[in-house]
């Protein structure tokens, strides 16, 4: 099932709102998660965990350091369900 | 030195806070009811009903914070930060702040539902909080993130003393000079087919499910075992001079503590309560008062038949005559039994029975048990002296031959 980055986003930011109490609006692709989201390691993970089971897609745990901003993990996921 | 109690903190089946908790307690209400999970009879789950919270914790905390802490740790929270508050939000060096939260089971909720998701979704789909969620330490260590404490956060484990043991080593920690301050007490919530089942099948629960408000009922001839309760009961402990320095309102004195082992079975109590007795005597000799002086004791009594005229008896032995001016409440007749949480949701009620110099009640004893030779107080509450010095006892005793016994005196 193809998907659009607006979607991709969309579902990102409802995951990283559930697990951090940011309000959706706050998670847009220029941010970065650590310096901007203040997210540690743990939520990090919690967040790639689910995005996997929500998206369908494996995102190994050598590419998640690559993901520095909120557009960089849309783009990478996006990217992984279109294939 | 002398340890003081400047905050009380609890969610329980009778209310979200102390102030309802407490009132509900003294209108002698019950917090057992009917379980309404589909898990009940989609499993067969013999037991249906326990003490659940009255407030579930998702209506006071937010939601990161329900999804990144199990239950217990959950109702610990709730409870630490009205401690906290109630205490008036000490400045304390953190240094110089410490942590005792005990469970006795431990994160069980989450431990079950990632068993779940293994099992039904593959083990990759585990989520990585898992762990400092499901651990036994993990409401003391999240009690301790809180506050900023650095004296040292603790999690002794006894099973239905656990709460109890947990404010032994608060008090501890400052008598010794590490610490203070302490945030101190227990959590349980283990309200879940497993757990349930397993109490059952050693035969140690109520039965009494057409009528579940009135199956605990300790002391009484027809109690016929225990009721499965949750929630937590926390309290701000600091030494005498460090409260008074800071100007807080002291609202009792926890003078002395009393900790022993029965060395005989693993669940039931030794039969002669030579260790219950030990640990009462204790906390009186480390209070330095002698039996005469204590004047209420709440009671373990969990409302099974072996269990609550051992409790009972010790009490008669320990105190001879004295033991007709001791007013005696079975506050699990209310509540249920919070397991880990029990101990320490028992220690705010003694706080609270001093401060309003009110017993309260023991409710469902319809027919006393004619054994018991104690000053029982039933269905409503009853005056403590009015003027004076008072102490009263706390008492628990868990699976395993753990007893605990707190020694209390009105500030």
């Amino acid at each position: 099932m193809a998907a659009n980055e607006s979607e991709v986003l969309a579902g990102l930011a409802e995951i990283v709102a559930e697990e951090t109490g940011i309000d959706t609006a706050e998670i847009v692709a220029e941010k970065s998660f650590t310096d901007d989201l203040d997210i540690d390691s743990l939520s990090m993970m919690t967040i790639v965990t689910l995005a996997e089971e929500r998206f369908d897609v494996r995102i190994p745990d050598e590419d998640v350091k690559n993901l520095v901003t909120v557009g960089d993990a849309v783009a990478y996921i996006t990217k992984a369900i279109n294939g | 030195m002398t340890v003081v109690v400047t905050g009380l903190g609890a969610t329980t089946p009778l209310g979200g806070d102390v102030p309802s908790t407490w009132e509900a307690a003294l209108a002698g209400r019950s917090g057992v009811r009917t379980l309404e999970y589909d898990w009940v009879e989609k499993y067969r789950v013999p037991i249906t009903f326990a003490g659940q919270l009255a407030v579930r914790p998702e209506e006071v905390l937010s939601r990161p914070e329900t999804k990144r802490m199990d239950p217990m740790a959950q109702y610990a929270m709730v409870a630490a930060r009205e401690a906290w508050a109630d205490a008036g939000s000490p400045e304390v060096d953190p240094y110089r702040l410490g942590v005792v939260v005990s469970s006795g089971i431990g994160g069980v909720q989450t431990l079950l539902d990632a068993w779940d998701t293994v099992r039904d979704k593959g083990a990759e789909r585990v989520l990585p909080l898992t762990v400092p969620m499901l651990m036994p330490n993990s409401a003391a260590a999240y009690v301790e993130l809180e506050f900023g404490a650095k004296a040292g956060a603790h999690a002794v484990v006894s099973a239905c003393a656990s709460g109890a043991e947990a404010i032994a080593l608060a008090y501890d920690m400052i008598v010794s000079g590490r610490a203070d301050v302490v945030v101190a007490g227990g959590t349980e919530a283990a309200i879940h087919p497993l757990p349930i089942s397993a109490f059952a099948s050693m035969s140690t629960l109520s039965k009494r499910a057409d009528d579940p408000a009135a199956a605990s009922r300790p002391y009484d001839v027809d109690r016929d075992g225990f009721v499965l309760g949750e929630g937590a009961g926390i309290m701000v402990l600091e030494s005498e001079e460090f409260a008074k320095a800071r100007g807080a309102r002291i609202r009792a004195r926890l003078l002395g503590t009393g900790r022993t082992a029965d060395g005989y079975h693993i669940a039931a109590p030794e039969p002669t309560g030579e260790g219950q007795k030990r640990a009462m005597l204790a906390a009186v000799e480390q209070a330095g008062l002698t039996i005469r002086d204590v004047v209420h004791v709440n009671a373990h009594a969990t409302s099974t038949p072996v269990g609550d005229p051992i409790e009972a008896r010790g009490i008669r032995e320990l105190m001879g005559d004295h033991a007709d001016n001791v007013l005696v409440s079975a506050t699990k007749s209310m509540t249920g039994h919070l397991l880990g949480g029990a101990g320490a949701l028992e220690a705010v009620f003694t706080v609270k029975a001093l401060e309003d110099r009110k017993a309260p009640p023991t409710i469902n004893v319809d027919n006393p048990d004619p054994d018991l030779a104690i000053n029982l107080v039933r269905s409503v509450p009853a005056d403590l002296p009015s003027t004076g010095d008072l102490a009263a006892i706390n008492n628990s005793f868990g699976f395993g031959g753990h007893n605990v016994a707190l020694l209390y005196a009105t500030a």
